[in-house]
């Protein structure tokens, strides 16, 4: 599977839909996407760029390792939870602010932040299977 | 549109468990996945089919329009096919091991916990 | 009724619980001498009931407790009454003797702090039970004793011996516990109280229900089998295997006679029938013949005491049976007596064993002059349980005959059975107190000298506590004998008897019963000679037949086992598939809810038909496809289909998601297949494929069933529409889908995601970790054959 032309487009294909994935998961909470299919996207974009190019390079990209990506998005999406925590409200209660920056209103929410630690998990955890089972190529 | 869907959901089951009593593992893992199909499309039907209208709200109205799909499905199993695949690749490297480890993918001859001329229990106290 | 300090009782009942918590840190600073502490609990708690004594003498009865389950109406209660109270003295003021006695006997022991935390703890639990009011705490209670004299027998768990009795005494008591709940439920559902002391008022209504037998039956299992009566005996010889204080505690002074205590709480309920007073006396009878003959074969001073104990209970159950008042004051005296000298006598028998180092009868003489209190206490023990003047065992003995003499053939009976027993315990009590201190001096295989006062004062104590409550009968029967007397038969009762001998059948049965004793005891060693050869013709014994039962179960499972786990996995998914299928269609057959006939949906376009197509025809390649790649790229096909699916009909987040996830599925499976070397065919044999078709075919068709049903039904829009209504109102979202899943039922997700990243977790390791297959054989727990491998 390692042609030159796979090898050559894949770091673009790979950055491209690690971009698409963030997008996805930024839109989700009004048009179709989310944390889900972000993750599955972005998940993907690391296992065509392992195929393409080898795991190694791409442990070296991410930096972190798989897991504890995954983890840290558990953590993430427990800590948007518990933040409803110091607004006197359930657990997991939404909280939204409106901050302005540069004169455009965006609008910032707990529920964002616990999405973002969806897609971290899921990123993390099939991204780590997906590359575990290509390293086996080696041996 | 439900009777179509119901004898695609008794296929997929049906097939799941015909690959389910096989002897080789990696036509069980297909089973599962064909399994996690089956759930989910049955789900999604139980929630009744609507034709193309997502379940998004409009920008000029604050409720979901009438014609829009049933979404509480939707959300169940939306979680359901990401965890149906990590338990999957579970499941594969689960095969992949005992592959390695005792040289068969037949489970007839996968006799570590149960061995075939098992001693019987102690009968001391 | 008063309630008075419910408070206090409470903590006294706990008191047991909490010094058993601090006894293992208490006994690693102190030692064996943190008995003389730790005695001080049930020191306490005796003098706690002691209060009790004036108010219970006057015919008062104590309750007070909490609401427990108030829904169910149990209730953490308790009743003191002349019963209870009795017994809660005995079990108190013993347990802190035994507690010194432990002390010394075990002293050094690594594990006495263990030691004295179960002894605690069985204290505790003890007096729960005969302190219990409501059926639930009693029963909870009782099972607590069981369980905490597995651990006492158990407690030397080396060897097999003891983890045999302890096994043993498990099975015999919590089985008998068991039938004892159901007893006692079956009462609380005739009656609908679930208190004793309200149970007492409905005596008739449960005489005259028809389950009145069933419930009897029940609760008997229960009583006989804790309080070993025959043929359950055999578990308490073996309990012997125990330490000598657990011996003497459990096993002589208290928990074997939770049985009786049983039979006299409820006697004013069940008794007074016919099934009754001839049950009870026929196997207390028995019990109590069969006892002292195997008494007579042993050699060994605690088998012979264990063997009189289990003959004692038969005669207090005997007695319990007759149901007379002066049957019930004979029980009455004759249970504080035995719980005093057999105490007393198992003490002394651990003192000469820790001494003298053996405890066999035919190796011991002439201790009289190196153990001289010892033998003071012994001889003491002794008198009483031969039932001589002047000891409260001679009271006892002189109320039995009183009760059983007359003159028709069924009283004859019984007094015979009274005079040999009672003659043959005679005979034992002195070859105890007697055969290791007179006589030439015979060498031991430890220099014998006397024991610690620890060691001593327990017996010394419970020796002259005999005595005395035998001078001072009156005040004796005043706050003892009469209150618990009253409290057995359900009427005010006054015991009477003195040290004072009256002329009358009762004392010439006493003196025939001494003189057939000294006849006996000359004859002892041609009596044991007898014995021997007589059960070795017998062979057979429940003992026995307790080994051949549970070698047996063991076999039966292991049959059973191979049966239903023959090891196949194809087997357990058939037999899994086939239960779901009955499961599916069990249900509509039996309702009559078979969908109706769906009709060829009108509205089909024709790219829809074409999808559904695409997906049959995947996941028929997938079945027929020859080799594993094309079945493998098939699967991948009925996949994108369902996800074209979910775009055509509304769901696009799903279809997305599926269709990454069914493409990472399809590389994945792709990459791990093409690195494993597999046989080239995989396909099964006709008649296994005919056998999983016709499985799988059912079981699909089921599924299809009941989804048409469902279909079919009226549509219940309720939560749908609610998640429609709020998503942008409360929510701030448009996507509904994405709102439920992180707004609505966030917690679920949070739930979801990380069982994502567990199986994430547990993919890693399984691949990382290098399996190291040593040979491990499972099942493979018999401990012995585990030491010889060390």
């Amino acid at each position: 599977m390692r042609t030159v032309i796979f090898r050559a487009i894949a770091p673009y294909l790979t950055s491209l839909m690690v971009l698409f994935s963030i997008f996805v998961l930024l839109r989700g909470h009004n048009e179709p996407g989310g944390g889900f299919i972000g993750g599955l996207i972005a998940a993907s974009a690391l296992a065509i760029y392992g195929i393409a190019c080898g795991v190694e390079p791409v442990r070296r990209a991410i930096y972190f390792h798989p897991m504890g990506i995954s983890a840290f998005g558990l953590f993430v999406g427990t800590l948007a939870g518990v933040l409803s925590v110091f607004a006197g409200v359930p657990f997991m209660t939404g909280l939204w602010v409106y901050p302005t920056l540069f004169g455009v209103e965006i609008a910032l929410s707990s529920v964002l932040v616990f999405d973002i630690g969806v897609y971290l998990v899921v990123v993390g955890a099939i991204g780590s299977i997906a590359l575990a089972l290509e390293e086996r190529d080696r041996d | 549109m439900e009777p179509l869907f119901a004898l695609l959901v008794g296929a997929l089951f049906t097939v799941a468990i015909y690959l389910f009593m096989s002897k080789h593992i990696i036509r069980v893992l297909m089973g599962a996945a064909i399994l996690s199909n089956g759930v989910n499309l049955l789900i999604f039907t139980a929630g009744r089919i609507t034709r193309e209208v997502p379940p998004i709200i409009g920008a000029d109205s604050d409720v979901l329009q009438a014609s829009a799909a049933n979404p509480l499905p939707q959300a169940l199993v939306l979680t359901a096919i990401v965890i149906a695949f990590s338990f999957f690749a579970f499941l594969l490297v689960l095969g992949y091991r005992a592959f390695q480890k005792l040289d068969t993918d037949n489970s007839d001859e996968m006799r570590v916990a149960e061995p075939v001329n098992e001693s019987a229990p102690p009968l001391g106290y | 009724m008063s309630a008075s300090a419910p408070g206090a009782t409470f903590i006294v009942l706990m008191l047991p619980f909490l010094a058993a918590l601090i006894t293992p840190w208490l006994t690693r600073r102190l030692g064996h001498n943190a008995a003389w502490l730790l005695a001080l609990a049930p020191a306490a708690i005796f003098i706690h009931f002691l209060g009790f004594s004036a108010e219970v003498a006057d015919g008062g009865i104590v309750t007070g407790g909490f609401q427990w389950v108030p829904s169910y109406n149990v209730s953490f209660s308790w009743l003191i009454d002349g019963l209870s109270l009795t017994f809660a003295l005995l079990i108190s003021g013993i347990g802190a003797l035994i507690i010194l006695y432990s002390g010394g006997y075990l002293k050094g022991h690594k594990q006495l702090g263990r030691f004295f935390s179960f002894m605690l703890l069985f204290m505790g639990a003890m007096l729960g039970v005969v302190i219990s009011d409501s059926f639930l705490m009693l029963f909870v209670y009782w099972e607590l004793t069981s369980i905490t004299s597995f651990l006492l027998i158990g407690f030397d768990h080396t060897r097999e011996a003891s983890r045999r009795a302890a096994i043993q005494a498990l099975v015999v008591t919590g089985g008998g516990g068991l039938a004892l709940l159901a007893g006692l439920l079956v009462i609380w559902n005739i009656t609908g109280v679930s208190q004793v002391s309200l149970l007492l008022n409905y005596g008739d209504e449960v005489r005259a229900s028809p389950f009145y037998l069933l419930a009897l039956f029940l609760v008997l299992g229960g009583a006989f089998s804790k309080s070993a009566q025959f043929p359950l005996h055999f578990w308490l010889p073996n309990a012997m295997e125990a330490p000598t204080p657990v011996s003497a505690y459990l096993h002589s002074a208290t928990m074997v006679k939770a049985g009786v205590y049983l039979l006299m709480r409820l006697n004013p309920v069940l008794g007074e029938t016919v099934w009754w007073e001839t049950i009870l006396p026929v196997f207390g009878g028995a019990t109590l013949i069969v006892g002292t003959l195997l008494a007579i074969r042993q050699t060994d001073l605690k088998l012979m005491l264990a063997y009189t104990t289990v003959s004692s209970l038969g005669l207090l159950v005997m007695l319990t049976g007759f149901g007379s008042e002066y049957a019930i004051s004979a029980a009455v005296l004759y249970l504080v007596a035995h719980s005093l000298f057999k105490g007393g006598l198992f003490m002394v028998a651990g003192l000469i064993d820790h001494e003298a180092g053996t405890r066999d009868v035919t190796r011991l003489g002439g201790l009289r002059k190196a153990m001289p209190v010892t033998f003071i206490a012994a001889l003491a023990g002794a008198i009483s349980m031969a039932g001589l003047p002047p000891f409260l065992g001679f009271l006892a003995k002189e109320e039995i005959y009183y009760a059983l003499w007359a003159t028709d053939p069924w009283s004859l009976a019984f007094v015979a059975v009274a005079v040999v027993g009672n003659g043959l315990m005679f005979v034992i009590g002195f070859a105890v107190a007697l055969k290791p201190f007179l006589g030439p001096e015979v060498k031991t295989p430890k220099h014998a000298h006397e024991g610690p006062v620890l060691l001593w004062l327990g017996p010394l104590t419970l020796g002259v506590a005999a005595l005395v409550a035998a001078l001072i009968s009156p005040l004796t029967h005043r706050f003892i004998s009469s209150p618990m007397a009253s409290a057995i038969s359900g009427e005010a009762e006054t015991v009477t008897i003195s040290v004072i001998p009256h002329m009358g059948p009762a004392l010439i049965l006493s003196l025939v019963t001494i003189a057939f004793g000294i006849v006996a005891y000359r004859m002892l060693d041609r009596l044991r000679a007898g014995m021997a050869s007589l059960l070795q013709t017998i062979g057979w014994g429940p003992d026995r037949g307790f080994d051949q039962f549970v070698s047996g179960i063991v076999r039966l499972s292991g049959a059973v086992t191979r049966i239903v786990q023959p090891g196949r996995l194809d087997f357990y998914m058939t037999a899994t598939f086939v239960m779901i299928a009955i499961a599916l269609f069990a249900p509509m057959a039996w309702y009559g809810e078979w969908p109706s006939m769906p009709v060829w949906p009108a509205d089909v376009q024709f790219h829809e038909l074409a999808v559904f197509a695409i997906a049959f025809l995947g996941l028929g390649a997938v079945i027929y496809a020859r080799d594993r790649l094309t079945a493998i790229v098939s699967l991948g096909v009925q996949g994108f289909a369902v996800a074209l699916l979910f775009m055509l009909f509304g769901a696009p987040d799903l279809s997305f998601t599926q269709f990454m996830v069914e493409t990472l599925a399809v590389v994945i499976l792709a990459l791990v297949m093409t690195r494993l070397k597999l046989s080239a065919s995989d396909h099964r044999a006709t008649r296994d494929k005919l056998i999983d078709m016709s499985v799988s075919l059912v079981c699909g068709t089921g599924f299809a069933l009941y989804l048409l049903a469902v279909t079919q039904q009226p549509f219940n829009p309720y939560i749908s529409d609610f998640f429609a209504a709020y998503s942008k109102i409360v929510a701030h979202g448009t996507n509904v889908v994405n709102v439920i899943l992180v707004d609505f039922r966030g917690t679920d997700t949070l739930g979801e995601i990380a069982v994502v990243m567990v199986t994430g977790l547990a993919v890693l390791s399984l691949i990382r970790v290098s399996v190291g297959y040593a040979g491990i054989k499972i099942g493979d727990n018999d401990p012995d054959r585990r030491e010889e491998t060390r």
